[in-house]
């Protein structure tokens, strides 16, 4: 899909991040490889810490929590909202859904558009994409796009190629019509044949969630997981990157649609500083305006990574100036895509901590 | 030291419990996994002073010492 939407905005970014932060040194010794051979990924891959929710918290209750947080600081009205988009992996049920609960529990009005779209890498981008769609026929309403997992619920600790990376997080995005507003470049690949390569295998009704598939096993590689746990084939994962992101990315700054030189910032998904660092070599992106360090700070929140990266490395611009940006992501599915989209000038930029 | 020990100083540095001199091929060996290919690529940039392209980060590359001498050869240099 290629596209281009008009007259919409985004007029505030939220993050809400859990307290819990564990540290990489301290993980070390649950990994079944020699304690040298991990320290060093430390540098390479930009491990250092990342934030966890605790074990009974859910997408829905840092929805709520944000979403609370919004109104009661008046950065909107209870009126003002159209619909809620959530966009994650990490549903409380299969029924009812996280933005029906969420909605519920902020006491929003009956008349207002809930909606759950299970994405998760590239969840910010399709979640724009779904609030973009939503706003034509909304006029006057804001959309609440709320963005994230708590994926380290269905991560082995035992797991060295995907545990250090995780990070629990959840944004809050509002979206609005505006006619001043420039248009906005998109563009949406997918391909459900190499879907595999990033898989929860059970928990699922194709395999439920049993004893069984809670057995942790060393599947070839050292690494310890059940089937109820992310399984991730990196190195396909990180050719992926290389090929079908990188050509894109390619394409799309040599078809004279953009020049690399006039985005403020590279919002990209954040998979790790290796995998980051050699697609920007690839493509020819600046390192000063493609950000990388997500991981190291609060870990890879999947598709809240993009507007986490934005909101931590560049607040006070967003509130105070307009921003020329590129919006990256890409993985599960698999999945990926660019947007060039204005983004500044903000009512509202925050990050904060819950106890969740 | 010429390139080829080099390299191999860097194989002992990142699996010190390996004897790489006697193995034919470090990866059906068993002697460097996905992430040692990750250290070895960066440790190879900072040594060789190059730039080593994300399409050749391929297990192929690093079955041997000649494999590894040839990735460097053909990367871009820095600078």
């Amino acid at each position: 899909m290629i596209t281009q939407f008009s007259g919409k905005k985004i007029s505030a970014m939220l993050g809400i991040l859990p307290q819990l932060v564990s540290n990489f040194d301290d993980e070390v010794g649950n990994y079944s490889f020699p304690t040298q051979q991990t320290m060093r990924l430390k540098k390479v891959m930009g491990y250092k810490q990342h934030r966890l929710a605790a074990q009974n918290s859910t997408v829905s209750d840092f929805g709520i929590y944000g979403l609370n947080y919004m109104l009661q600081n008046q950065w909107m009205k209870k009126e003002d909202i159209g619909a809620v988009v959530v966009v994650s992996l990490c549903p409380d049920f299969f029924v009812p859904h996280n933005s029906n609960i969420i909605a519920g529990k902020c006491g929003l009005n009956c008349d207002v558009i809930c909606l759950d779209v299970a994405q998760g890498c590239c969840g910010f981008l399709i979640g724009l994409m779904q609030s973009f769609m939503l706003l034509d026929h909304l006029p006057n309403k804001k959309v609440v796009l709320i963005n994230g997992d708590v994926l380290s619920h269905k991560i082995s600790k035992k797991d060295r190629n995907d545990y250090p990376l995780v990070g629990d997080a959840i944004t809050v995005t509002v979206i609005e019509n505006d006619d001043d507003a420039k248009p906005i470049y998109y563009e949406m690949h997918m391909d459900g044949s190499r879907g595999n390569s990033l898989k929860i295998p059970a928990g699922g009704f194709r395999m439920p969630s049993s004893s069984e598939t809670a057995v942790m096993k060393d599947l070839g590689d050292g690494n310890f997981r059940a089937l109820d746990h992310v399984h991730m084939e990196g190195s396909e994962i990180f050719n992926f990157v290389q090929t079908d992101v990188a050509q894109m990315l390619l394409n799309v700054f040599e078809n004279g649609s953009a020049k690399i030189e006039d985005f403020d910032y590279f919002f990209f998904h954040q998979p790790n500083r290796f995998m980051l660092q050699k697609l920007s070599e690839k493509v020819g992106l600046p390192k000063d305006k493609l950000f990388m360090n997500l991981v190291e700070n609060y870990g890879n929140p999947s598709g809240a990574s993009i507007p986490l990266t934005a909101i931590h490395n560049c607040r006070e611009s967003l509130l105070t100036k307009n921003n020329h940006c590129c919006l990256s992501a890409f993985g599960s599915g698999l999945a990926w895509g660019v947007m060039f989209m204005d983004i500044g000038n903000l009512n509202y930029c925050e990050m904060i901590e819950s106890n969740l | 030291m010429d390139e080829k020990e080099k390299i191999f100083e860097m194989l002992t540095e990142l699996r010190p419990e390996f004897d790489y001199k006697n193995s034919q091929n470090f990866i059906e060996d068993g002697l460097l996994d996905s992430f040692d290919i990750v250290s070895l690529t960066t440790m190879l940039e900072e040594s060789f002073k190059v730039t080593i392209d994300g399409m050749s980060i391929v297990p192929e590359n690093y079955e041997s010492v000649d494999a590894i001498l040839a990735l460097v050869k053909d990367s871009k240099s820095v600078g």
